[in-house]
Parts: C-alpha cells; sequence; structure tokens
C-alpha cells in the first residue's frame, strides 16, 4: 500500500511536465519513457527496519526501561511486589559494602583510563613510523584484546598465586619480604585487577591512538625538528595537541569500559578479600541473581548506569567544544 | 628525523624486549599446558615441561561434571553464528532504508540505535531475564540469539549506516531500470557492496558475542546449552589447581579465535580501530 502511494506522488509529480509535451505520455509505456533522472526514487521499502527496530527497541529500551522502575520496588524475583520509592537507593548508601563497592569501581575506572591511556599513546608513538618489527609488535600486543577476558584473568591468576611465578621470581631475586599472597590481601588484591585489565587492553588503546597518530602529517614534525625543537617539543607541542580528539575519544571508551569492569574481578577475586574488590557490576550480579534481591539490585544497576551515562555525556561534550 | 639510526636499533632491541616481557603470560600458559599432572604441581611454572605431555589437553576435552569444552565450543559457534546472521541481515537492511530516505523518520531512528549504543545493558538484564523465562527461552541457544541480536543491533546499524551513506546511487537505479525488485536489487546489488561493513560487524559483534562472561552467565549456567565462557569458569571451579588442565582447556577455547585473528589480523585492527573511531 505504502508503495502505491508513493508510486502515485511520483509520476504525478513529473506528470504536468510531461503531458505538456506528449499527450500520449500517459498511455504509453511507462518504463520506456524514463530517462535517467527520472527513475523511481524509492529504492527500499520502510518495512525494512521494523525487524532492526523491534529488536532494539524489544531488548535494550524495553529492559532499560522497566530495570528502572523495578529499582523502587522490593522485589525479590518471583511474586508480588511494592514500590518502596527510594528507600534501595538509601539502603545502598548506607551499606558500607555498597559505597565501597562505589569507590572501588571509581578507582579501578580512574586508574584504568590513565594507565591504558598513557602506555598505549606511548607504544602508538614508539610504533608509529620508524621501527623495522613494528608491524609484528602492534600484532603481538593487540592479541590480548581479542581474547576471553575471562580466560585473561585465568592465565594471571595463575602467575598471583603464593606459589605462583610471580613470587618465585622475586625469591631467586632475593626479594622474599616481596612475595605476599597478591589474591588474599586486601591492600594488593586490587591492584592485581589492575594490572590484568590494563595488560589485556592496551593493545585497543594504542590501536586507536595509531590511527589518530596517521592523520598527524608528518612534515608537521619535521618542520618543528627544524626549528630545533626536540622530541618532547615535537611530541608535547606538535603531536599531542593534534590527538586532542583521539585522546577524548579514547578516554572516554575506556571510561565507560572501566566502570563496567565484571569478568576479571569475577574470575580472580569473585570480589573479596572482604569485599576489597568487590565493584558496582560485580555487586549487582551477587545481589540479583545469587541473593535474588531484584528490586536492590536494579537500585544499584541504575547507580552504575548513571555513572556511565555521565561518562558518555562528557564525551560528546568535549567533542562538541573540540568543534567549535 | 625519521632515518634509521645506532640509537633508533637501540630503541628498536628495547621494544622487541618489552614485548617479549609483555607476551610472557602466553609462554606460561602452553608450558604448563604440556606438562603432566605431578610434574605441574611440583616444578617451577618456567621450567619446561619434562616430559612434554598431551594429557592435559585430553582431560580437559573429555570434560567436567559442569559441562564439556566440546560442548560449549559447539554452543558458542551456534549462538555466535546465529546471532551474526540476523545482525548482518537486519542490520544492513535496516541501515539502506534508513540512509536512503532522508527525512525525520530516518533521523529519529538513527538517533535511536544510536542511544541503543551508549545505554547500558546491567539494568535491563533483569527484566529481560524475566520476560524469557516466563517464555521458556532461558537456557536456550533462540534465547541467546534474540538476546544478543536486540543487545548489538544497535552497533550494527550504525556501522552499516556509516558505511550506506556514501553509497552512490547509481547501482540500484541501473538495477531497476533492468526491471529487478526493490528486494532482488538490495540482495545481489547492494548487500554484496557492504562486505566491508559487513566484515567490521562480524569481527566486533563476533568477538563481543563469543567472549560475553556476563549475559552468558546469567541466561545459561547449569544448562546444556552453556557457551565456552561458562564452561571454563564452572571448569575451573571443578579443576581447583590442576592448572595444567585449566590451561589446555583455556588453550582449547582461545584457539578459533586466534585462527581468526592470524589469517584477519589487519582486518581485526582496522575493525576496531574504524569501528570506534567513527
Amino acid at each position: 500500500m505504502n508503495s502505491i502511494a508513493t508510486e502515485a506522488r511520483t509520476s504525478g509529480a513529473s506528470g504536468p511536465a510531461e503531458s505538456g509535451r506528449a499527450g500520449g505520455d500517459r498511455f504509453g509505456p511507462h518504463r520506456a519513457r524514463r530517462r535517467p533522472g527520472r527513475v523511481d526514487r524509492r529504492v527500499a521499502s520502510w518495512w525494512w527496519v521494523v525487524p532492526a527496530v523491534v529488536l532494539t527497541v524489544g531488548i535494550q529500551y524495553f529492559g532499560v526501561a522497566a530495570g528502572s522502575v523495578f529499582a523502587f520496588t522490593d522485589w525479590k524475583g518471583a511474586g508480588a511486589f511494592r514500590f518502596v520509592g527510594v528507600d534501595n537507593f538509601v539502603a545502598a548508601f548506607q551499606s558500607p559494602a555498597t559505597v565501597q563497592a562505589l569507590w572501588n569501581t571509581l578507582f579501578l575506572a580512574l586508574c584504568f583510563v590513565v594507565l591504558t591511556n598513557v602506555l598505549g599513546l606511548a607504544l602508538a608513538v614508539s610504533l608509529n613510523r620508524v621501527l623495522k618489527t613494528r608491524y609484528l609488535m602492534r600484532v603481538l600486543i593487540f592479541m590480548p584484546v581479542v581474547l576471553s577476558p575471562l580466560a585473561v584473568a585465568y592465565i594471571w591468576k595463575f602467575i598471583f598465586q603464593p606459589n605462583g611465578p610471580l613470587n618465585g621470581l622475586l625469591r631467586s631475586l632475593g626479594l622474599d619480604s616481596w612475595a605476599v599472597a597478591w589474591l588474599g590481601d586486601p591492600s594488593t588484591a586490587i591492584w592485581t585487577i589492575v594490572v590484568v585489565v590494563v595488560w589485556q587492553n592496551i593493545g585497543l588503546t594504542m590501536v586507536i591512538y595509531l590511527a589518530g597518530l596517521a592523520n598527524v602529517p608528518p612534515e608537521l614534525e619535521e618542520a618543528a625538528a627544524v626549528d630545533g625543537a626536540s622530541a618532547w617539543a615535537r611530541f608535547f607541542r606538535v603531536v599531542l595537541p593534534l590527538l586532542r580528539p583521539t585522546v577524548v575519544i579514547a578516554s572516554a571508551l575506556t571510561l565507560i569500559q572501566g566502570l563496567r569492569i565484571f569478568d576479571h574481578v569475577l574470575a580472580l577475586t569473585g570480589g573479596g578479600p572482604f569485599n576489597a574488590t568487590q565493584t558496582l557490576a560485580t555487586l549487582v550480579y551477587k545481589e540479583t541473581f545469587v541473593n535474588s534481591e531484584f528490586g536492590y539490585g536494579s537500585a544499584l544497576s541504575l547507580i552504575l548506569t548513571l555513572l556511565i551515562t555521565v561518562a558518555a555525556i562528557l564525551q560528546v561534550t568535549l567533542l562538541r567544544q573540540r568543534e567549535d | 628525523m625519521h632515518r634509521y639510526r645506532r640509537r633508533t636499533f637501540v630503541f628498536e632491541i628495547a621494544i622487541i624486549l618489552i614485548t617479549i616481557a609483555f607476551l610472557i603470560p602466553f609462554f606460561l600458559l602452553i608450558n604448563v599446558a604440556l606438562k603432566g599432572d605431578t610434574d605441574a604441581f611440583l616444578s617451577p611454572a618456567i621450567a619446561p615441561p619434562n616430559p612434554p605431555t598431551g594429557s592435559a589437553f585430553l582431560d580437559a576435552w573429555t570434560g567436567s561434571a559442569t559441562g564439556s569444552i566440546p560442548q560449549g565450543l559447539l554452543s558458542s559457534v551456534i549462538i555466535t553464528g546465529g546471532s551474526l546472521i540476523v545482525l548482518i541481515a537486519f542490520g544492513s537492511i535496516a541501515a539502506y532504508t534508513i540512509t536512503r530516505f532522508p527525512g525525520k523518520l530516518s533521523n529519529g531512528l538513527y538517533i535511536l540505535f544510536l542511544i541503543g549504543i551508549i545505554l547500558p545493558f546491567q539494568l535491563g538484564m533483569v527484566p529481560v531475564y524475566v520476560v524469557l523465562r516466563s517464555v521458556g527461552l532461558v537456557g536456550t541457544q533462540l534465547g541467546m540469539i534474540i538476546l544478543y541480536s536486540g543487545l548489538l543491533m544497535p552497533l550494527a546499524v550504525f556501522l552499516y549506516t556509516g558505511f550506506t551513506r556514501s553509497l552512490p546511487r547509481e547501482y540500484e537505479e541501473a538495477a531497476q531500470m533492468d526491471g529487478s525488485s526493490r528486494l532482488q536489487t538490495f540482495v545481489r546489488i547492494i548487500f554484496p557492496l557492504l562486505a566491508p561493513a559487513t566484515g567490521t560487524v562480524a569481527i566486533l559483534a563476533g568477538l563481543v558475542i563469543w567472549n560475553d562472561f556476563f549475559a552468558s552467565l546469567i541466561f545459561l549456567s547449569g544448562s546444556r546449552n552453556a557457551t565456552i565462557p561458562v564452561v571454563i569458569y564452572g571448569f575451573v571451579g571443578a579443576n581447583v589447581s590442576a592448572w595444567n588442565v585449566i590451561f589446555a582447556g583455556i588453550i582449547i577455547s582461545m584457539i578459533p579465535i586466534l585462527l581468526f585473528y592470524m589469517f584477519a589480523q589487519r582486518r581485526f585492527i582496522q575493525g576496531f580501530a574504524g569501528g570506534i573511531k567513527s
């Protein structure tokens, strides 16, 4: 039906001009009369977007909207529930474990953003143009990015074992006092997670910065070198300002990723010892699917969602600023 | 300034050493997996296997009570493949329609998909779980395919629109003159032209789905259809400190992705850099 309506519209638009010249146009064979500029512009049908829209709205939008409603209820996953206002949020901010999870989430995200970006940029600059082995090194450093975070976390869990290779190395260097139970000690456990997530994702920021560096014309750097600028000055005065948009994109992306760290924590420490590595994401899982506190878990989820939304808005704002 | 000097050579050696240090975890992974049970337990991790044996791989393959690795691989292949077919078929045609009908409605739809990329899904997991459970789709491969298709459709449409925007109209106009129907034109003429975008969608969405642990843990744990990350998770619990068997299992689970990566590393890297930048 839709297509008939448009068919009518197109022929209506071309009608008067054509019929002015040739009276028999309306009755003649339609197709033969068409010149390149007059081809039917309807090359698609609106129905074609329906499956994609239904899937997106039905899963994404429905889920997030309904989840926001659950956050204000005391639902346990089955049976009746009632609305409890902001009780879940009050309970969340009064619970020491949840407040600690919030701080852990922010701490992990911050470390993740700073380290992946600084180290990824350093690697990108090193492997940008000069070195002969740069392509091989890029491929090797990027490799962990494509692997399962869970599998990567288990490899590192072995390395951090009390009798594992890391402590073996420290002992062989005579640093016996440094050999601690990395995963079992609340003061070191969170750092083990930082190490693992940074190790796995450094290749990703490296690749984003390499794409950004490809847009920095080598002539600019050469001109600065001719003017006597040192390598440091060239990097900080010439290259880095041109990379600003890339820095914004890479740090916003890693910030959002850092706030959602889940697999690594569950595999390495399970949130322990004594909640020292519990993040909002792992706490949501625990409250919702282990303790069946669907309402409370949804409230925690909503807090995490708000954090991520703030990060996303920050990215959009910073990118806009650049365009002005 | 980009000349290769003695200093550059020293720098190159330093970078190579750093990369080797970076890869030590992979060395340990392979080294320990090749050890026998007592060898793995008694010798230091860096000591070479004495003698090298494939027994850990055999143990890992024959599996544990919580789900077997071959079954997990099969389930991962079906779920990832099925979701990719849905994403590519519906994502490409939706993106094409949006870019071919400029106007308010398409802009609105485009924004709908764009917001879908940013919406963090943790919040939606519970309600979707409840709905899928009520229709009996929790723990099934079909349920996972529907879930992942919905979660990643915004990304697929977004990546395809970046490509369809720059597609000249001449092709489909010529095809229409030849008298083929609109759907035929799309399938025969347009879709093959979208191959680079299809590659990016398959790589990015495929990796997310294959490696996903959060959703699959919630929807599939305890079911016969558990994907490989969930199987590995249960596997580690069942083989406490039998690291040679755990590592053999992890290696088996990594092989499909690593094979893809080796044959198409450039496409992987470009896909990530390009997909994220746009």
